[in-house]
Formats: structure tokens, sequence, C-alpha cells
């Protein structure tokens, strides 16, 4: 709670340090209306994303988004130790940002609610522009609390803490590139499992070979990311970014995620190609298949802690249908945008149980998905 | 959380280090605001579409073990 403390009062000294050359200004005015669909691995999730940014005064800049997931999943986790099932996920934040001379102070709250699951997040940053504004600094800190649910059960609840502590540096090295560095430490404590699923250890009194038991995560994580970016103006028009993070955590998942994007632009139109890279190694606790029940101190058997390979074609499309010379009202711009990411996860630890092999000759599970979005943008 | 703390702390005194910096006024831009205008071009945006940008963030989070570094702070779960 010291650190908190420390962080907290740092992050009001830099919105007093006095400024240098220029005056850094607020984000643009702009609302968003976006929907999304992800299909893949037996999982549909689909609903509408909103999002709305207005000035108020010279100042002050207000920002609030609305977003839900309408789940529909029968994924590989649920149809092999459960039943398939309908969920749905909302989530609401505001933020205020108060500009002061080369400063700007950021607060925000977002509440995601879910049938088994309400999370809440209070957060709070601060950004110096430095050097006539060819350095950003950025400190930031955020205070999860969740409350983890159990539909089967409603005496079961459990509550989860975290708390996420973030630097940030914004770089312009040239007249044609800027770069950034984030890092960012997250800490949780509580209850780390999902409630609803189980690990396998070896039966041989069962047919098939395998039962299952509840798994078991340890009650804290401590996670360090840091990422990095650079993105370039290339000579006739057009962008290329490059994005490399290095991840750690104390349940010894390791990864290393890159991606290389371009932008060309044409006429009114905007056309985005981005690959993105991730390799992760597993958690300590983690097993495909244990040797006996209750055989180590914590065990999970949750895909996404195990060692993947994952891989993403982006596509993205974008029309200016509304600029200044074509403005309706107050309306400045506007712009349609299509998006379809395509996403493969090979999973080297995690077997797909579906196939019905014999026990210890599984194949893999792969994940192959696609997540379209469509959206609306408007400036005023 | 000994290390947590030991290595948020020297996080901590680098940034404030960065930030007395800024009172320092002597130091020359070497990108002069009107040579600017290829960084002003929305092509250049580090993060252009905010709203869909927190969207594929949270979908990544979910199907992998990482998370952060990537200068957003989010929330809750929709994880199955």
């Amino acid at each position: 709670m010291r650190l908190n403390r420390h962080l907290l009062l740092a992050v009001l000294a830099l919105v007093v340090v006095p400024g240098v050359v220029s005056a850094s200004v607020l984000p643009e005015d702009r609302a968003d209306v976006l929907y999304h669909h992800y299909t893949g691995g037996g999982v549909d999730i689909n609903g509408p994303s909103v999002l709305v940014r207005k000035q108020v005064g010279k100042s002050v800049s207000v920002v609030g988004n609305y977003y839900v997931d309408m789940i529909s999943s029968a994924s590989i986790d649920v149809v092999t130790t459960a039943s398939p099932y309908d969920e749905e996920r909302t989530q609401w934040s505001l933020g205020v940002d108060y500009l002061r001379g080369n400063s700007t102070l950021r607060v925000g709250y977002t509440s995601s609610e879910e049938s088994d699951y309400d999370a809440e997040t209070y957060s709070i940053s601060a950004s110096q522009d430095m050097f006539g504004a060819l350095t950003t600094l950025t400190l930031s800190y955020a205070y999860g609390d969740d409350l983890v649910r159990k539909s089967d059960d409603p005496t079961f609840e459990k509550p989860v803490q975290r708390q996420i502590y973030g630097v940030g540096l914004t770089q312009i090295l040239t007249k044609n590139l800027i770069t950034a560095i984030n890092f960012e430490t997250v800490t949780d404590e509580g209850y780390l499992n999902n409630p609803y699923r189980s690990v396998r250890y070896f039966e041989p009194s069962e047919g098939r070979g395998y039962r299952y038991e509840q798994e078991l995560y340890p009650n804290t994580r401590t996670s360090n990311a840091v990422g990095m970016r650079a993105k370039y103006f290339l000579p006739y028009r057009a962008a290329l970014e490059g994005e490399y993070r290095f991840f750690t955590d104390t349940w010894d998942i390791e990864s290393h995620t890159a991606s290389l994007t371009y932008v060309q632009p044409w006429k009114d139109w905007m056309f985005t190609a981005k690959f993105r890279y991730h390799d992760q190694t597993g958690a300590h606790f983690y097993s495909d298949l244990f040797p006996r029940a209750q055989a180590t101190n914590f065990r999970g058997r949750d895909k996404e802690l195990s060692e993947l390979t994952s891989m993403t074609l982006t596509l993205k499309a974008s029309y200016e249908f509304l600029d200044d010379s074509k403005g309706w009202g107050f309306l400045k711009k506007g712009s349609i945008t299509g998006s379809i990411d395509m996403l493969g996860v090979d999973y080297h630890e995690f077997s797909d149980l579906t196939a019905g092999a014999p026990i210890g000759e599984e194949p893999l599970y792969e994940l192959e998905a696609n997540i379209f979005q469509i959206f609306f943008s408007f400036w005023y | 959380m000994n290390m947590v703390n030991r290595a948020s702390g020297r996080v901590l005194l680098i940034a404030l280090g960065l930030a007395a910096l800024s009172g320092c006024s002597n130091i020359e831009p070497w990108v002069a605001p009107y040579e600017r205008d290829r960084l002003a071009d929305p092509i250049m945006a580090l993060d252009a579409d905010p709203v869909s940008t927190s969207y594929v963030q949270h979908v990544y989070e979910a199907r992998e073990g990482a998370r952060g570094g990537e200068g957003a702070v989010g929330g809750g779960c929709g994880c199955n």
C-alpha cells in the first residue's frame, strides 16, 4: 500500500511539474459505433461497442464506452467437461482528461458484469510532454476489484484484487519516426481459478483411462511486461510499424509477441495489413494429464496457460465519406471501417479429447478463429 | 511482493528523474514543430481506432497467458 501512495503522489507531481515549450492538446472529439463478431473453436461472440469523447470547456475531455459481449459457447473446454451455455457480458466505462499546460491527468472507472463475474476497475494516470513535445512520459495506476461467482452454486463468491502499475514513454526520434516504450506490472490476489474448469489425471480403472478433478491455482500472480513500438513514415506516404513485447510472470509464463503493420492510404481509402506472432511457455502448474489425483499443490489445464504459439493476419479497409469540404452540420469528418482478423493458435501441450483417440495418443488441439469488425467513426 | 516493490520503485525513480528534467528549458527540440507534418498525418497515429484496439486487446488477453505492456488498462473477464 505504501508503494500505491508513492505512485499516486508521483502521478500528481507530474501534473504540477512546469512545462517547457509548446502546449499539449486534449484528444480529438469523436464517436465510434462498432459491431464485433468472433467465431471459432465452437464459440461465437458478438455485440456492439460505442465510444464517445467530447471536450467540455478548454481543459476537460470526457470519454464514455459501452461494450457488450454476447457469448454462445461450445468450446473444447465446455464440451469435454460441462454443457454449452449462453452468456452476456456488459461493460461500461467513463473517463475524464484534465489538461493543464503540458500535463494531462486522467481518471477512469470501468464496470464489467456477467451473471457469474463482476469486475470494477479504477484508474489514474498522468502524462507530461517534455522537450518541445518530443517526449511524452506517462505514469499510470489502476486498481481492480473482481467478484467470481458460480452459476450452479449461489453461495459461491470469491474476490480478486488487481493492481496495475504502468510507465510509458513516447519519443519522436526524427521527422519520420515515432517510438514508444511501455512497462507494466500487474499483481493479482484472490481466486484466480476458473471455477468451472477441471484438470484430468491418469486413472487406469476408468474405461477412457483418466478422470477429472477441479483445478487449483495459486492465490497470487505478478507479471511484468515491456512493450516497444516504432512507426516510420515511408517516402511515398505510407507507414510501417513494428511492435515487440516481452512478458514474464510468477507462474513461469514467458512470452514474446511481435507484429508488423503496413498502412497504405489511397484517395479516400486507408488500407492496413498486420501480422502478429505470439509464443509463450506454459505455467509451472499446468499439465495436460496429471499422473494421479492431487498430484501437485497447484494444478491447471486451462489451454491459455499451456505452451502455445498464435499467429494473426489482420486486413483492414477504411473509407472516409465525410471530410472538412463536405461536412454535415456539426460533423467534420466521418469514416466507415471493416476488418477481419484471422487467428490461429497451436497448443503445444493441450490435447484434443474430442478426437476419441486412446489416452496419450490424442492429437494436440488447434484453434482457428475469425474476428470481424465494422465501425463508423465521426469527428465533430 | 518485494521483487515487485523493488522493480516498481526503480521505475518510479526513473520516471521522476525524467519528470524533473522537464524543468530544463534549454534543451532544443531537434524536430521543430513545422517539421512534424508527416508525424501528424493520420496514417502515423499510434492508436488510430481506440474502440477497435481495446476490443482486440481483450480478445488476446482472454486467449493467451500474457497481458499488459501495450499502454491500455482493461477490466473484466468473458474468458471462456
